[in-house]
């Protein structure tokens, strides 16, 4: 599929040391699965990581969790396309969402001592709301599982000119040895092990383009000199460098929509969608050895991720402005080359980038740091998905009542399985142009209904059972819909009957998929049988006593160990962080 | 149970992410000082020095904090006691 001249011009010049920095990284990573397997006993230890881990080690994998291709080379090349308005993703999306889930949700999912997301679902709406929940979240995993694979191998491909299916499949053999030998426990360790490389790898790349661009006034006279040489292909300097109104990001014309979507889309409903019930994110909070860590995870891990923006979204703007293939590509010329091999594109920014500026050694360490995200966000999917698939799939509904053993080898073989089956689906996510938007729109039809109905379910006890699936499928069906009928959600499957496109069109999707949820919920919990109060502590608000939902040892610690002031912090740093930029 | 209570040793995250970044931080600092620094690249400083100095710095940092506050692991199965007793 590659063509000869691939071999001998390989998108980055790596030498004998880059190698060495990567060799030694692999080394520890599977050194990790090794040492971890030693101390996996039984089925919790190997998908919860027998709920022993500190916070802060749990916090840092949360945030690694989804540190992978999404965050590295969609936000890089969001910065490339969109310039600061993609830090929306950051500041108005992640950080809120996750301080609500820490303060607001966790203490539900920790407290009702459930092993998985679904599994809250299936105690608090039973079978129909569990069945969607669970196989909706399987197959989204797998997709997702996919989408870094495939980065991960156009990297290899990139890297070394192996071919990309020789590169997957180097790659997902990786993932599986290290996650079948270890479990969630090797997971987390080596992603608290990828951050800590990831930022290695990418703050000198910052720094130094930053300095060869001629710092900030550098970067900003270089967007607005190329905005105003191609104002009919590049988005104004000023919508580049202002994150409001973000007219550019979603598409829409209007700024006071823009906000709307921004704020209500993008923020509450994919954001707070994705954080508070994608149980990749929540399985690391579970992990974790009290109520009081559990709910300190996304908080302690809401610090960082404030100053991702500037170590992903900065390096795109910096690489539209210096590397010259981006800029032409910016500026609406087709590129031949790139990571593909099929033409230079924005989530190319990064590995050019690299290639610029970076001499052999921090190169290797670069190198060694994108692989690593994309095998942190691969190792995710695939190891949340085995604990659905185990616990909620095939224990629940398939073989019950078996030995913990037996549950265990149905999760090392689940991974397996699903390393495989990723391997297909990075060759469909090859299809679309800007992965981000991909996502975006997986999200859209999985995340958004999901969270309308644990929000409604958790304070609202008449909620039915029957409203519960109702609304998670006809929310999802319009997420659906509304994707097919804008210009190009799908890529060439969308329709364009309704005239939005870009990343607007998701936010659109969510939002549908959020109001839809909530009528239906309501309508059809009003005419179905609720189940008994009993049932609901530890499930809903109203029916759960104040002490269940905290942790009694944390009120005599100090502040920066507690949960409350920990949040408000984190809230007062990201209004700040928005008014700044 | 009879499992006495142990340190978390080589297994402590924070040692591992402290000779990793440490000898990274080594590497880096070597290739800094007698390997091409290439400054076309990184437009005139030496990068790999600068780098290679501040990894060695926080790898070290890593290692003295986990020998100054080990982590104690509790023996497993009391842990699991413990949490169903709270129940």
């Amino acid at each position: 599929m590659s063509s000869p001249t691939v071999l001998a011009t390989t998108l980055i010049d790596a030498k004998f040391v880059d190698y060495l920095i990567i060799l030694l990284y692999f080394g520890v990573v599977l050194g990790i699965g090794l040492l971890a397997r030693r101390q996996v006993s039984d089925s919790l230890d190997f998908f919860l990581s027998g709920r022993s881990l500190p916070a802060w080690v749990t916090g840092l994998a949360f945030i690694s969790a989804n540190l992978g291709a999404v965050e590295i080379m969609g936000m890089s090349a969001n910065g490339a396309q969109f310039g600061l308005p993609a830090v929306h993703y950051f500041w108005v999306g992640a950080i809120p969402a996750m301080l609500f889930l820490g303060v607001v949700m966790m203490p539900f999912y920790y407290g009702s001592k459930v092993r998985s997301v679904p599994e809250f679902m299936f105690r608090r709406f039973g079978t129909g709301a569990h069945l969607v929940n669970s196989i909706s979240f399987a197959v989204a995993q797998l997709l997702i599982a996919g989408i870094n694979l495939f980065l991960l191998g156009s990297i290899v491909h990139a890297l070394l000119g192996w071919s990309l299916w020789v590169a997957l499949i180097v790659a997902a053999v990786i993932v599986l040895s290290y996650i079948t030998l270890g479990g969630l426990s090797a997971a987390i360790y080596n992603e608290v092990l990828q951050f800590f490389v990831i930022v290695a790898a990418l703050l000198p790349l910052t720094l130094i383009g930053l300095h060869r661009v001629g710092g900030w006034d550098g970067l900003t006279d270089g967007i607005t000199k190329a905005a105003n040489a191609h104002p009919d292909t590049i988005a104004p300097a000023e919508q580049q460098l202002n994150s409001w109104p973000g007219n550019a990001l979603t598409g829409f014309t209007s700024d006071f929509w823009s906000v709307v979507g921004i704020v209500f889309g993008l923020g509450f409903v994919l954001s707070f969608g994705y954080w508070t019930t994608n149980f990749v994110e929540v399985q690391r909070a579970m992990a974790s050895n009290s109520i009081s860590s559990a709910r300190k995870t996304p908080i302690i891990g809401a610090y960082p991720k404030m100053f991702v923006p500037f170590i992903t979204i900065i390096p795109g703007m910096i690489a539209a402005v210096l590397v010259s293939e981006i800029a032409k590509f910016k500026s609406g010329e087709a590129v031949a080359g790139g990571a593909s091999g099929e033409g230079v594109t924005y989530n190319d920014s990064l590995l050019l980038l690299m290639r610029d500026v970076l001499p052999n050694g921090l190169l290797g360490v670069a190198i060694a740091g994108l692989l690593a995200a994309f095998m942190a966000g691969m190792a995710a999917n695939i190891s949340a998905f085995n604990t659905v698939w185990s616990y909620d799939l095939w224990q629940r509904y398939v073989v019950k009542d078996r030995s913990d053993e037996y549950y265990l080898l149905v999760g090392r073989l689940a991974t397996v399985a699903a390393v495989v089956i990723a391997i297909f689906t990075a060759s469909l996510a090859s299809n679309f142009s800007n992965i981000m938007n991909y996502l975006q729109t997986l999200f859209g039809f999985f995340n958004a209904p999901l969270f309308a109905t644990f929000i409604l379910g958790m304070f609202w006890k008449r909620m039915t059972p029957t409203a519960g699936w109702v609304g998670l499928v006809a929310g999802t069906v319009s997420a659906v819909a509304v994707a097919f009928l804008s210009e190009d959600a799908f890529g060439s499957w969308s329709t364009g009957v309704i005239p939005i496109g870009g990343q607007g069109a998701s936010f659109v999707a969510a939002g549908a998929a959020f109001v839809v949820d909530i009528v239906l919920s309501i309508a059809v919990s009003m005419v179905t049988q609720p189940k008994p109060a009993s049932e609901l502590r530890g499930l809903v608000y109203s029916e759960t006593p104040r002490e269940d939902l905290v942790d009694p040892d944390e009120a005599g610690r100090p502040w920066y160990q507690r949960t409350l002031p920990l949040a408000g912090i984190a809230l007062v740093l990201v209004i700040i962080l928005n008014l700044i930029f | 149970m009879a499992q006495n209570q142990h340190t978390a040793g080589a297994f402590d995250i924070r040692n591992i992410i402290g000779a990793l970044i440490g000898l990274y931080g080594v590497i880096l600092t070597v290739m800094g000082i007698f390997g091409d620094q290439e400054r076309d690249k990184t437009g005139g400083v030496n990068a790999n020095l600068w780098a290679g100095l501040v990894m060695l710095a926080i790898g070290l940092a890593f290692l003295v904090w986990a020998r100054l506050r080990p982590v104690v692991v509790p023996p497993h199965q009391e842990q699991v006691a413990d949490q169903d007793e709270v129940r």
